[in-house]
């Protein structure tokens, strides 16, 4: 399993045909604490770079926007009770999607582990 | 700089080895004139009442047994309980006529209390909008003169008057947008907003129908022309700017825009809550901006906050003004001022109106006190208005950037506000610990975490209404909290000491939000409202 990060501060872990989406401990810690999460519909097609969820905290109300593009397949639905698994887990149990992927090439140019660590130090 | 309180005597003086704060506990709970006030259905519950009315005598009962049986749920006050309960809120409240209010980008000012005198009297203040036209003609003039002094103002053609507050405005603005790209046959689906906009302007467009994109920002802090005109095209309905912008910045290429975006066949809409920073100085029509709306409440003094409602007239160009909403003013060559709603629009040849934003004609109330404020002023005062919020605001910013970093210090003088940031402070304090502090320091703390732009944003707009020494006692007490944020001062977050609540949990609020009252003792059951929660 590969996993990528986005500029836009999002993660992106690929099995197989099928990605899971979510935002960086980075992103959280930036956030801060997180109250809502509006995630997107199952079956909903969505463009890279388009609007795709929404992540609400005290401090302001962000888009997250697909990374790839692709068929939205699942939604987190722990999510929904517990929007703070995004602040105490971002990067495991709270996930936001799971979309299929149409062009694998859309993850070329992405950051790995490594290049997004220091993407962050020079911000 | 002027040493306030110059007698030395504060609230929390020590005595004897303690502070008036950390005193002996009472009986009641109150600090003297500092009292604990329940919550209204803890003084009086449903089972008790205020007034005492008959038992009816007599008289056919018409209802056919739809009369009420159960208690409605209201408390039972009495007057004299009811008055006290709200005025001893009130007392826990912070507002404009307590002092400095430095909540960037809501323009806090003094409202003058002519204005009031003049919306007081019983021609304005006593008119309902069903009476017949013939028995309200004052206040027709005044809704009248209001409009020919806004259009004046700001260079522009025609003003929708109708709109009760500026997102309301926004609205009115954008829907006029469509109707004009509708009537050439050009549905457009794109509305361009700028990152230094306000956050309701990209709400307002999606709202609308419209897919919103973002243009990014220069490093100046202004909107960035270049990202701007590449991105224009033939999907592309308008452009929303808000003017000056969020980072208290004049965005210096609005013409560059208004023409680039008109070569395009778009339209331009300018967001025109600051418009007290160039009042008298810049008419928005000479740039090229297609319609622009007015918060009365902000430029014009009329209250809000809680105060009193807002007003948001939208001034439109030539071009947008044919799809304004009805109803509105127009005076004849009679001198007469009509009221042109759908039964006369045709005689007042206006027949493309794209509908109406309200059911009547606006906020009259409002209109009054901002026709008083404009005429009381005149046009030397109107523009003294803009001088002396620039001033100020520039005061602070310059009296304030040796201890906070403020971003954009290089881009020139701001306007009516001023942006920091929270570079600088230690690791672990943030913004809102230096607000929580601010409230210890008896002032409402001002805009955070807004601009998106900046870190850890903090909006100041002391507003032209503060003098020097309002100024500079609000400077000691913000340099101060900035110093002791800049040192570490771990006090800071558990601030604020002195307030009639300590830190609140606010994600708990937002999280679990308790919306309404529920009776704690009832049998349990049914989840009350506050129970269930949620949005």
């Amino acid at each position: 399993m590969a996993r990528y990060f986005t500029e836009e501060h999002e993660w992106i872990d690929l099995e197989g045909d099928t990605a899971t989406v979510g935002i960086t401990d980075y992103a959280q810690e930036q956030l801060g604490d997180i109250v809502f999460v509006e995630l997107p519909e199952i079956g909903m097609v969505i463009d890279k770079g388009k609007d795709a969820a929404v992540v609400e905290s005290v401090k302001a109300a962000s888009d997250v926007y697909a990374p790839i593009s692709g068929e939205v397949m699942e939604a987190n639905p722990a999510l929904e009770d517990d929007p703070a698994l995004v602040n105490t887990a971002p990067e495991e149990d709270g996930w936001f999607f799971k979309m299929t992927v149409s062009d694998k090439s859309q993850l070329e140019g992405l950051m790995d582990a490594k290049a997004y660590k220091s993407f962050c130090n020079e911000l | 700089m002027n040493a306030p309180n110059q007698s030395g005597w504060k609230p929390g003086t020590p005595v004897e080895g303690h502070t008036a704060m950390n005193g002996p506990d009472t009986a009641t709970g109150n600090r003297a004139l500092m009292l604990e006030e329940p919550l209204i259905f803890e003084i009086a519950g449903n089972d008790t009442t205020g007034v005492d009315l008959p038992e009816p005598q007599g008289g056919k009962n018409r209802l056919g047994g739809l009369e009420r049986s159960a208690p409605i749920g209201l408390p039972g006050l009495s007057e004299p309980e009811t008055v006290r309960h709200y005025t001893r809120l009130s007392r826990q409240n912070y507002a404009i006529d307590l002092g400095l209010f430095p909540l960037g980008s809501c323009t806090m000012k003094h409202n003058p209390r002519l204005n009031e005198k003049i919306a007081r009297m019983p021609g304005f203040a006593d008119v309902h909008p069903l009476q017949p036209v013939d028995t309200v003609r004052g206040a027709l003039e005044v809704a009248n003169e209001l409009a020919h002094w806004l259009i004046e103002l700001t260079g522009m053609h025609g003003v929708a008057m109708s709109p009760k507050a500026g997102a309301h405005g926004e609205l009115c603005g954008i829907l006029c947008i469509r109707a004009a790209l509708e009537a050439r046959g050009d549905a457009r689906e794109v509305i361009l907003v700028p990152e230094s906009a306000h956050g309701t302007n990209p709400a307002t467009a999606a709202f609308a129908g419209y897919r919103v994109e973002d243009i990014p920002a220069n490093g100046d802090g202004r909107v960035d022309l270049e990202a701007l005109k590449a991105r224009l095209g033939p999907d592309v309905a308008g452009v929303m700017i808000t003017n000056p912008n969020t980072c208290g910045l004049f965005e210096r290429d609005m013409k560059a825009i208004s023409d680039a975006v008109h070569a395009a066949g778009g339209f331009v809409y300018c967001d025109g809550a600051n418009f007290n920073a160039i009042v008298g100085k810049v008419r928005p029509g000479d740039l090229g901006v297609d319609a622009m709306h007015i918060n009365l409440h902000k430029t014009f003094s009329t209250p809000h906050g809680g105060g009193g409602p807002g007003s948001g007239p939208v001034v439109l160009s030539e071009a947008l003004s044919p799809y304004g909403p009805l109803p509105f003013t127009a005076r004849t060559e009679d001198g007469v001022v009509h009221l042109v709603e759908e039964e006369n629009a045709d005689e007042f040849a206006h027949t493309k109106a794209f509908g109406r934003m309200t059911a009547f004609h606006g906020q009259t109330g409002m209109f009054t006190r901002a026709l008083a404020y404009i005429l009381s002023h005149g046009a030397d005062g109107l523009k003294q208005v803009a001088e002396d919020a620039v001033l100020n605001a520039n005061y602070l910013l310059r009296s304030l950037d040796d201890v906070l970093d403020a971003p954009f210090a290089h881009s020139g003088p701001c306007m009516h506000e001023a942006l920091f940031s929270d570079k600088g402070f230690a690791d672990d304090i943030s913004t809102l610990d230096l607000a929580k502090a601010l409230i210890d320091e008896g002032y409402h703390p001002m805009t955070m975490y807004f601009p998106l732009v900046v870190h850890g944003a903090m909006l100041v707009e002391p507003t032209e209404t503060e003098s020097k020494a309002a100024l500079d006692q609000f400077i000691l007490a913000l340099r101060h909290v900035a110093e002791r944020a800049k040192a570490g001062d771990e006090g800071m977050k558990s601030a604020p000491y002195y307030a009639p609540r300590r830190r609140l949990d606010e994600t708990l609020a937002a999280r679990k939000p308790l919306l309404a009252w529920a009776d704690q003792s009832a049998p349990p059951g049914k989840p009350s409202l506050s129970e269930q929660g949620g949005r």
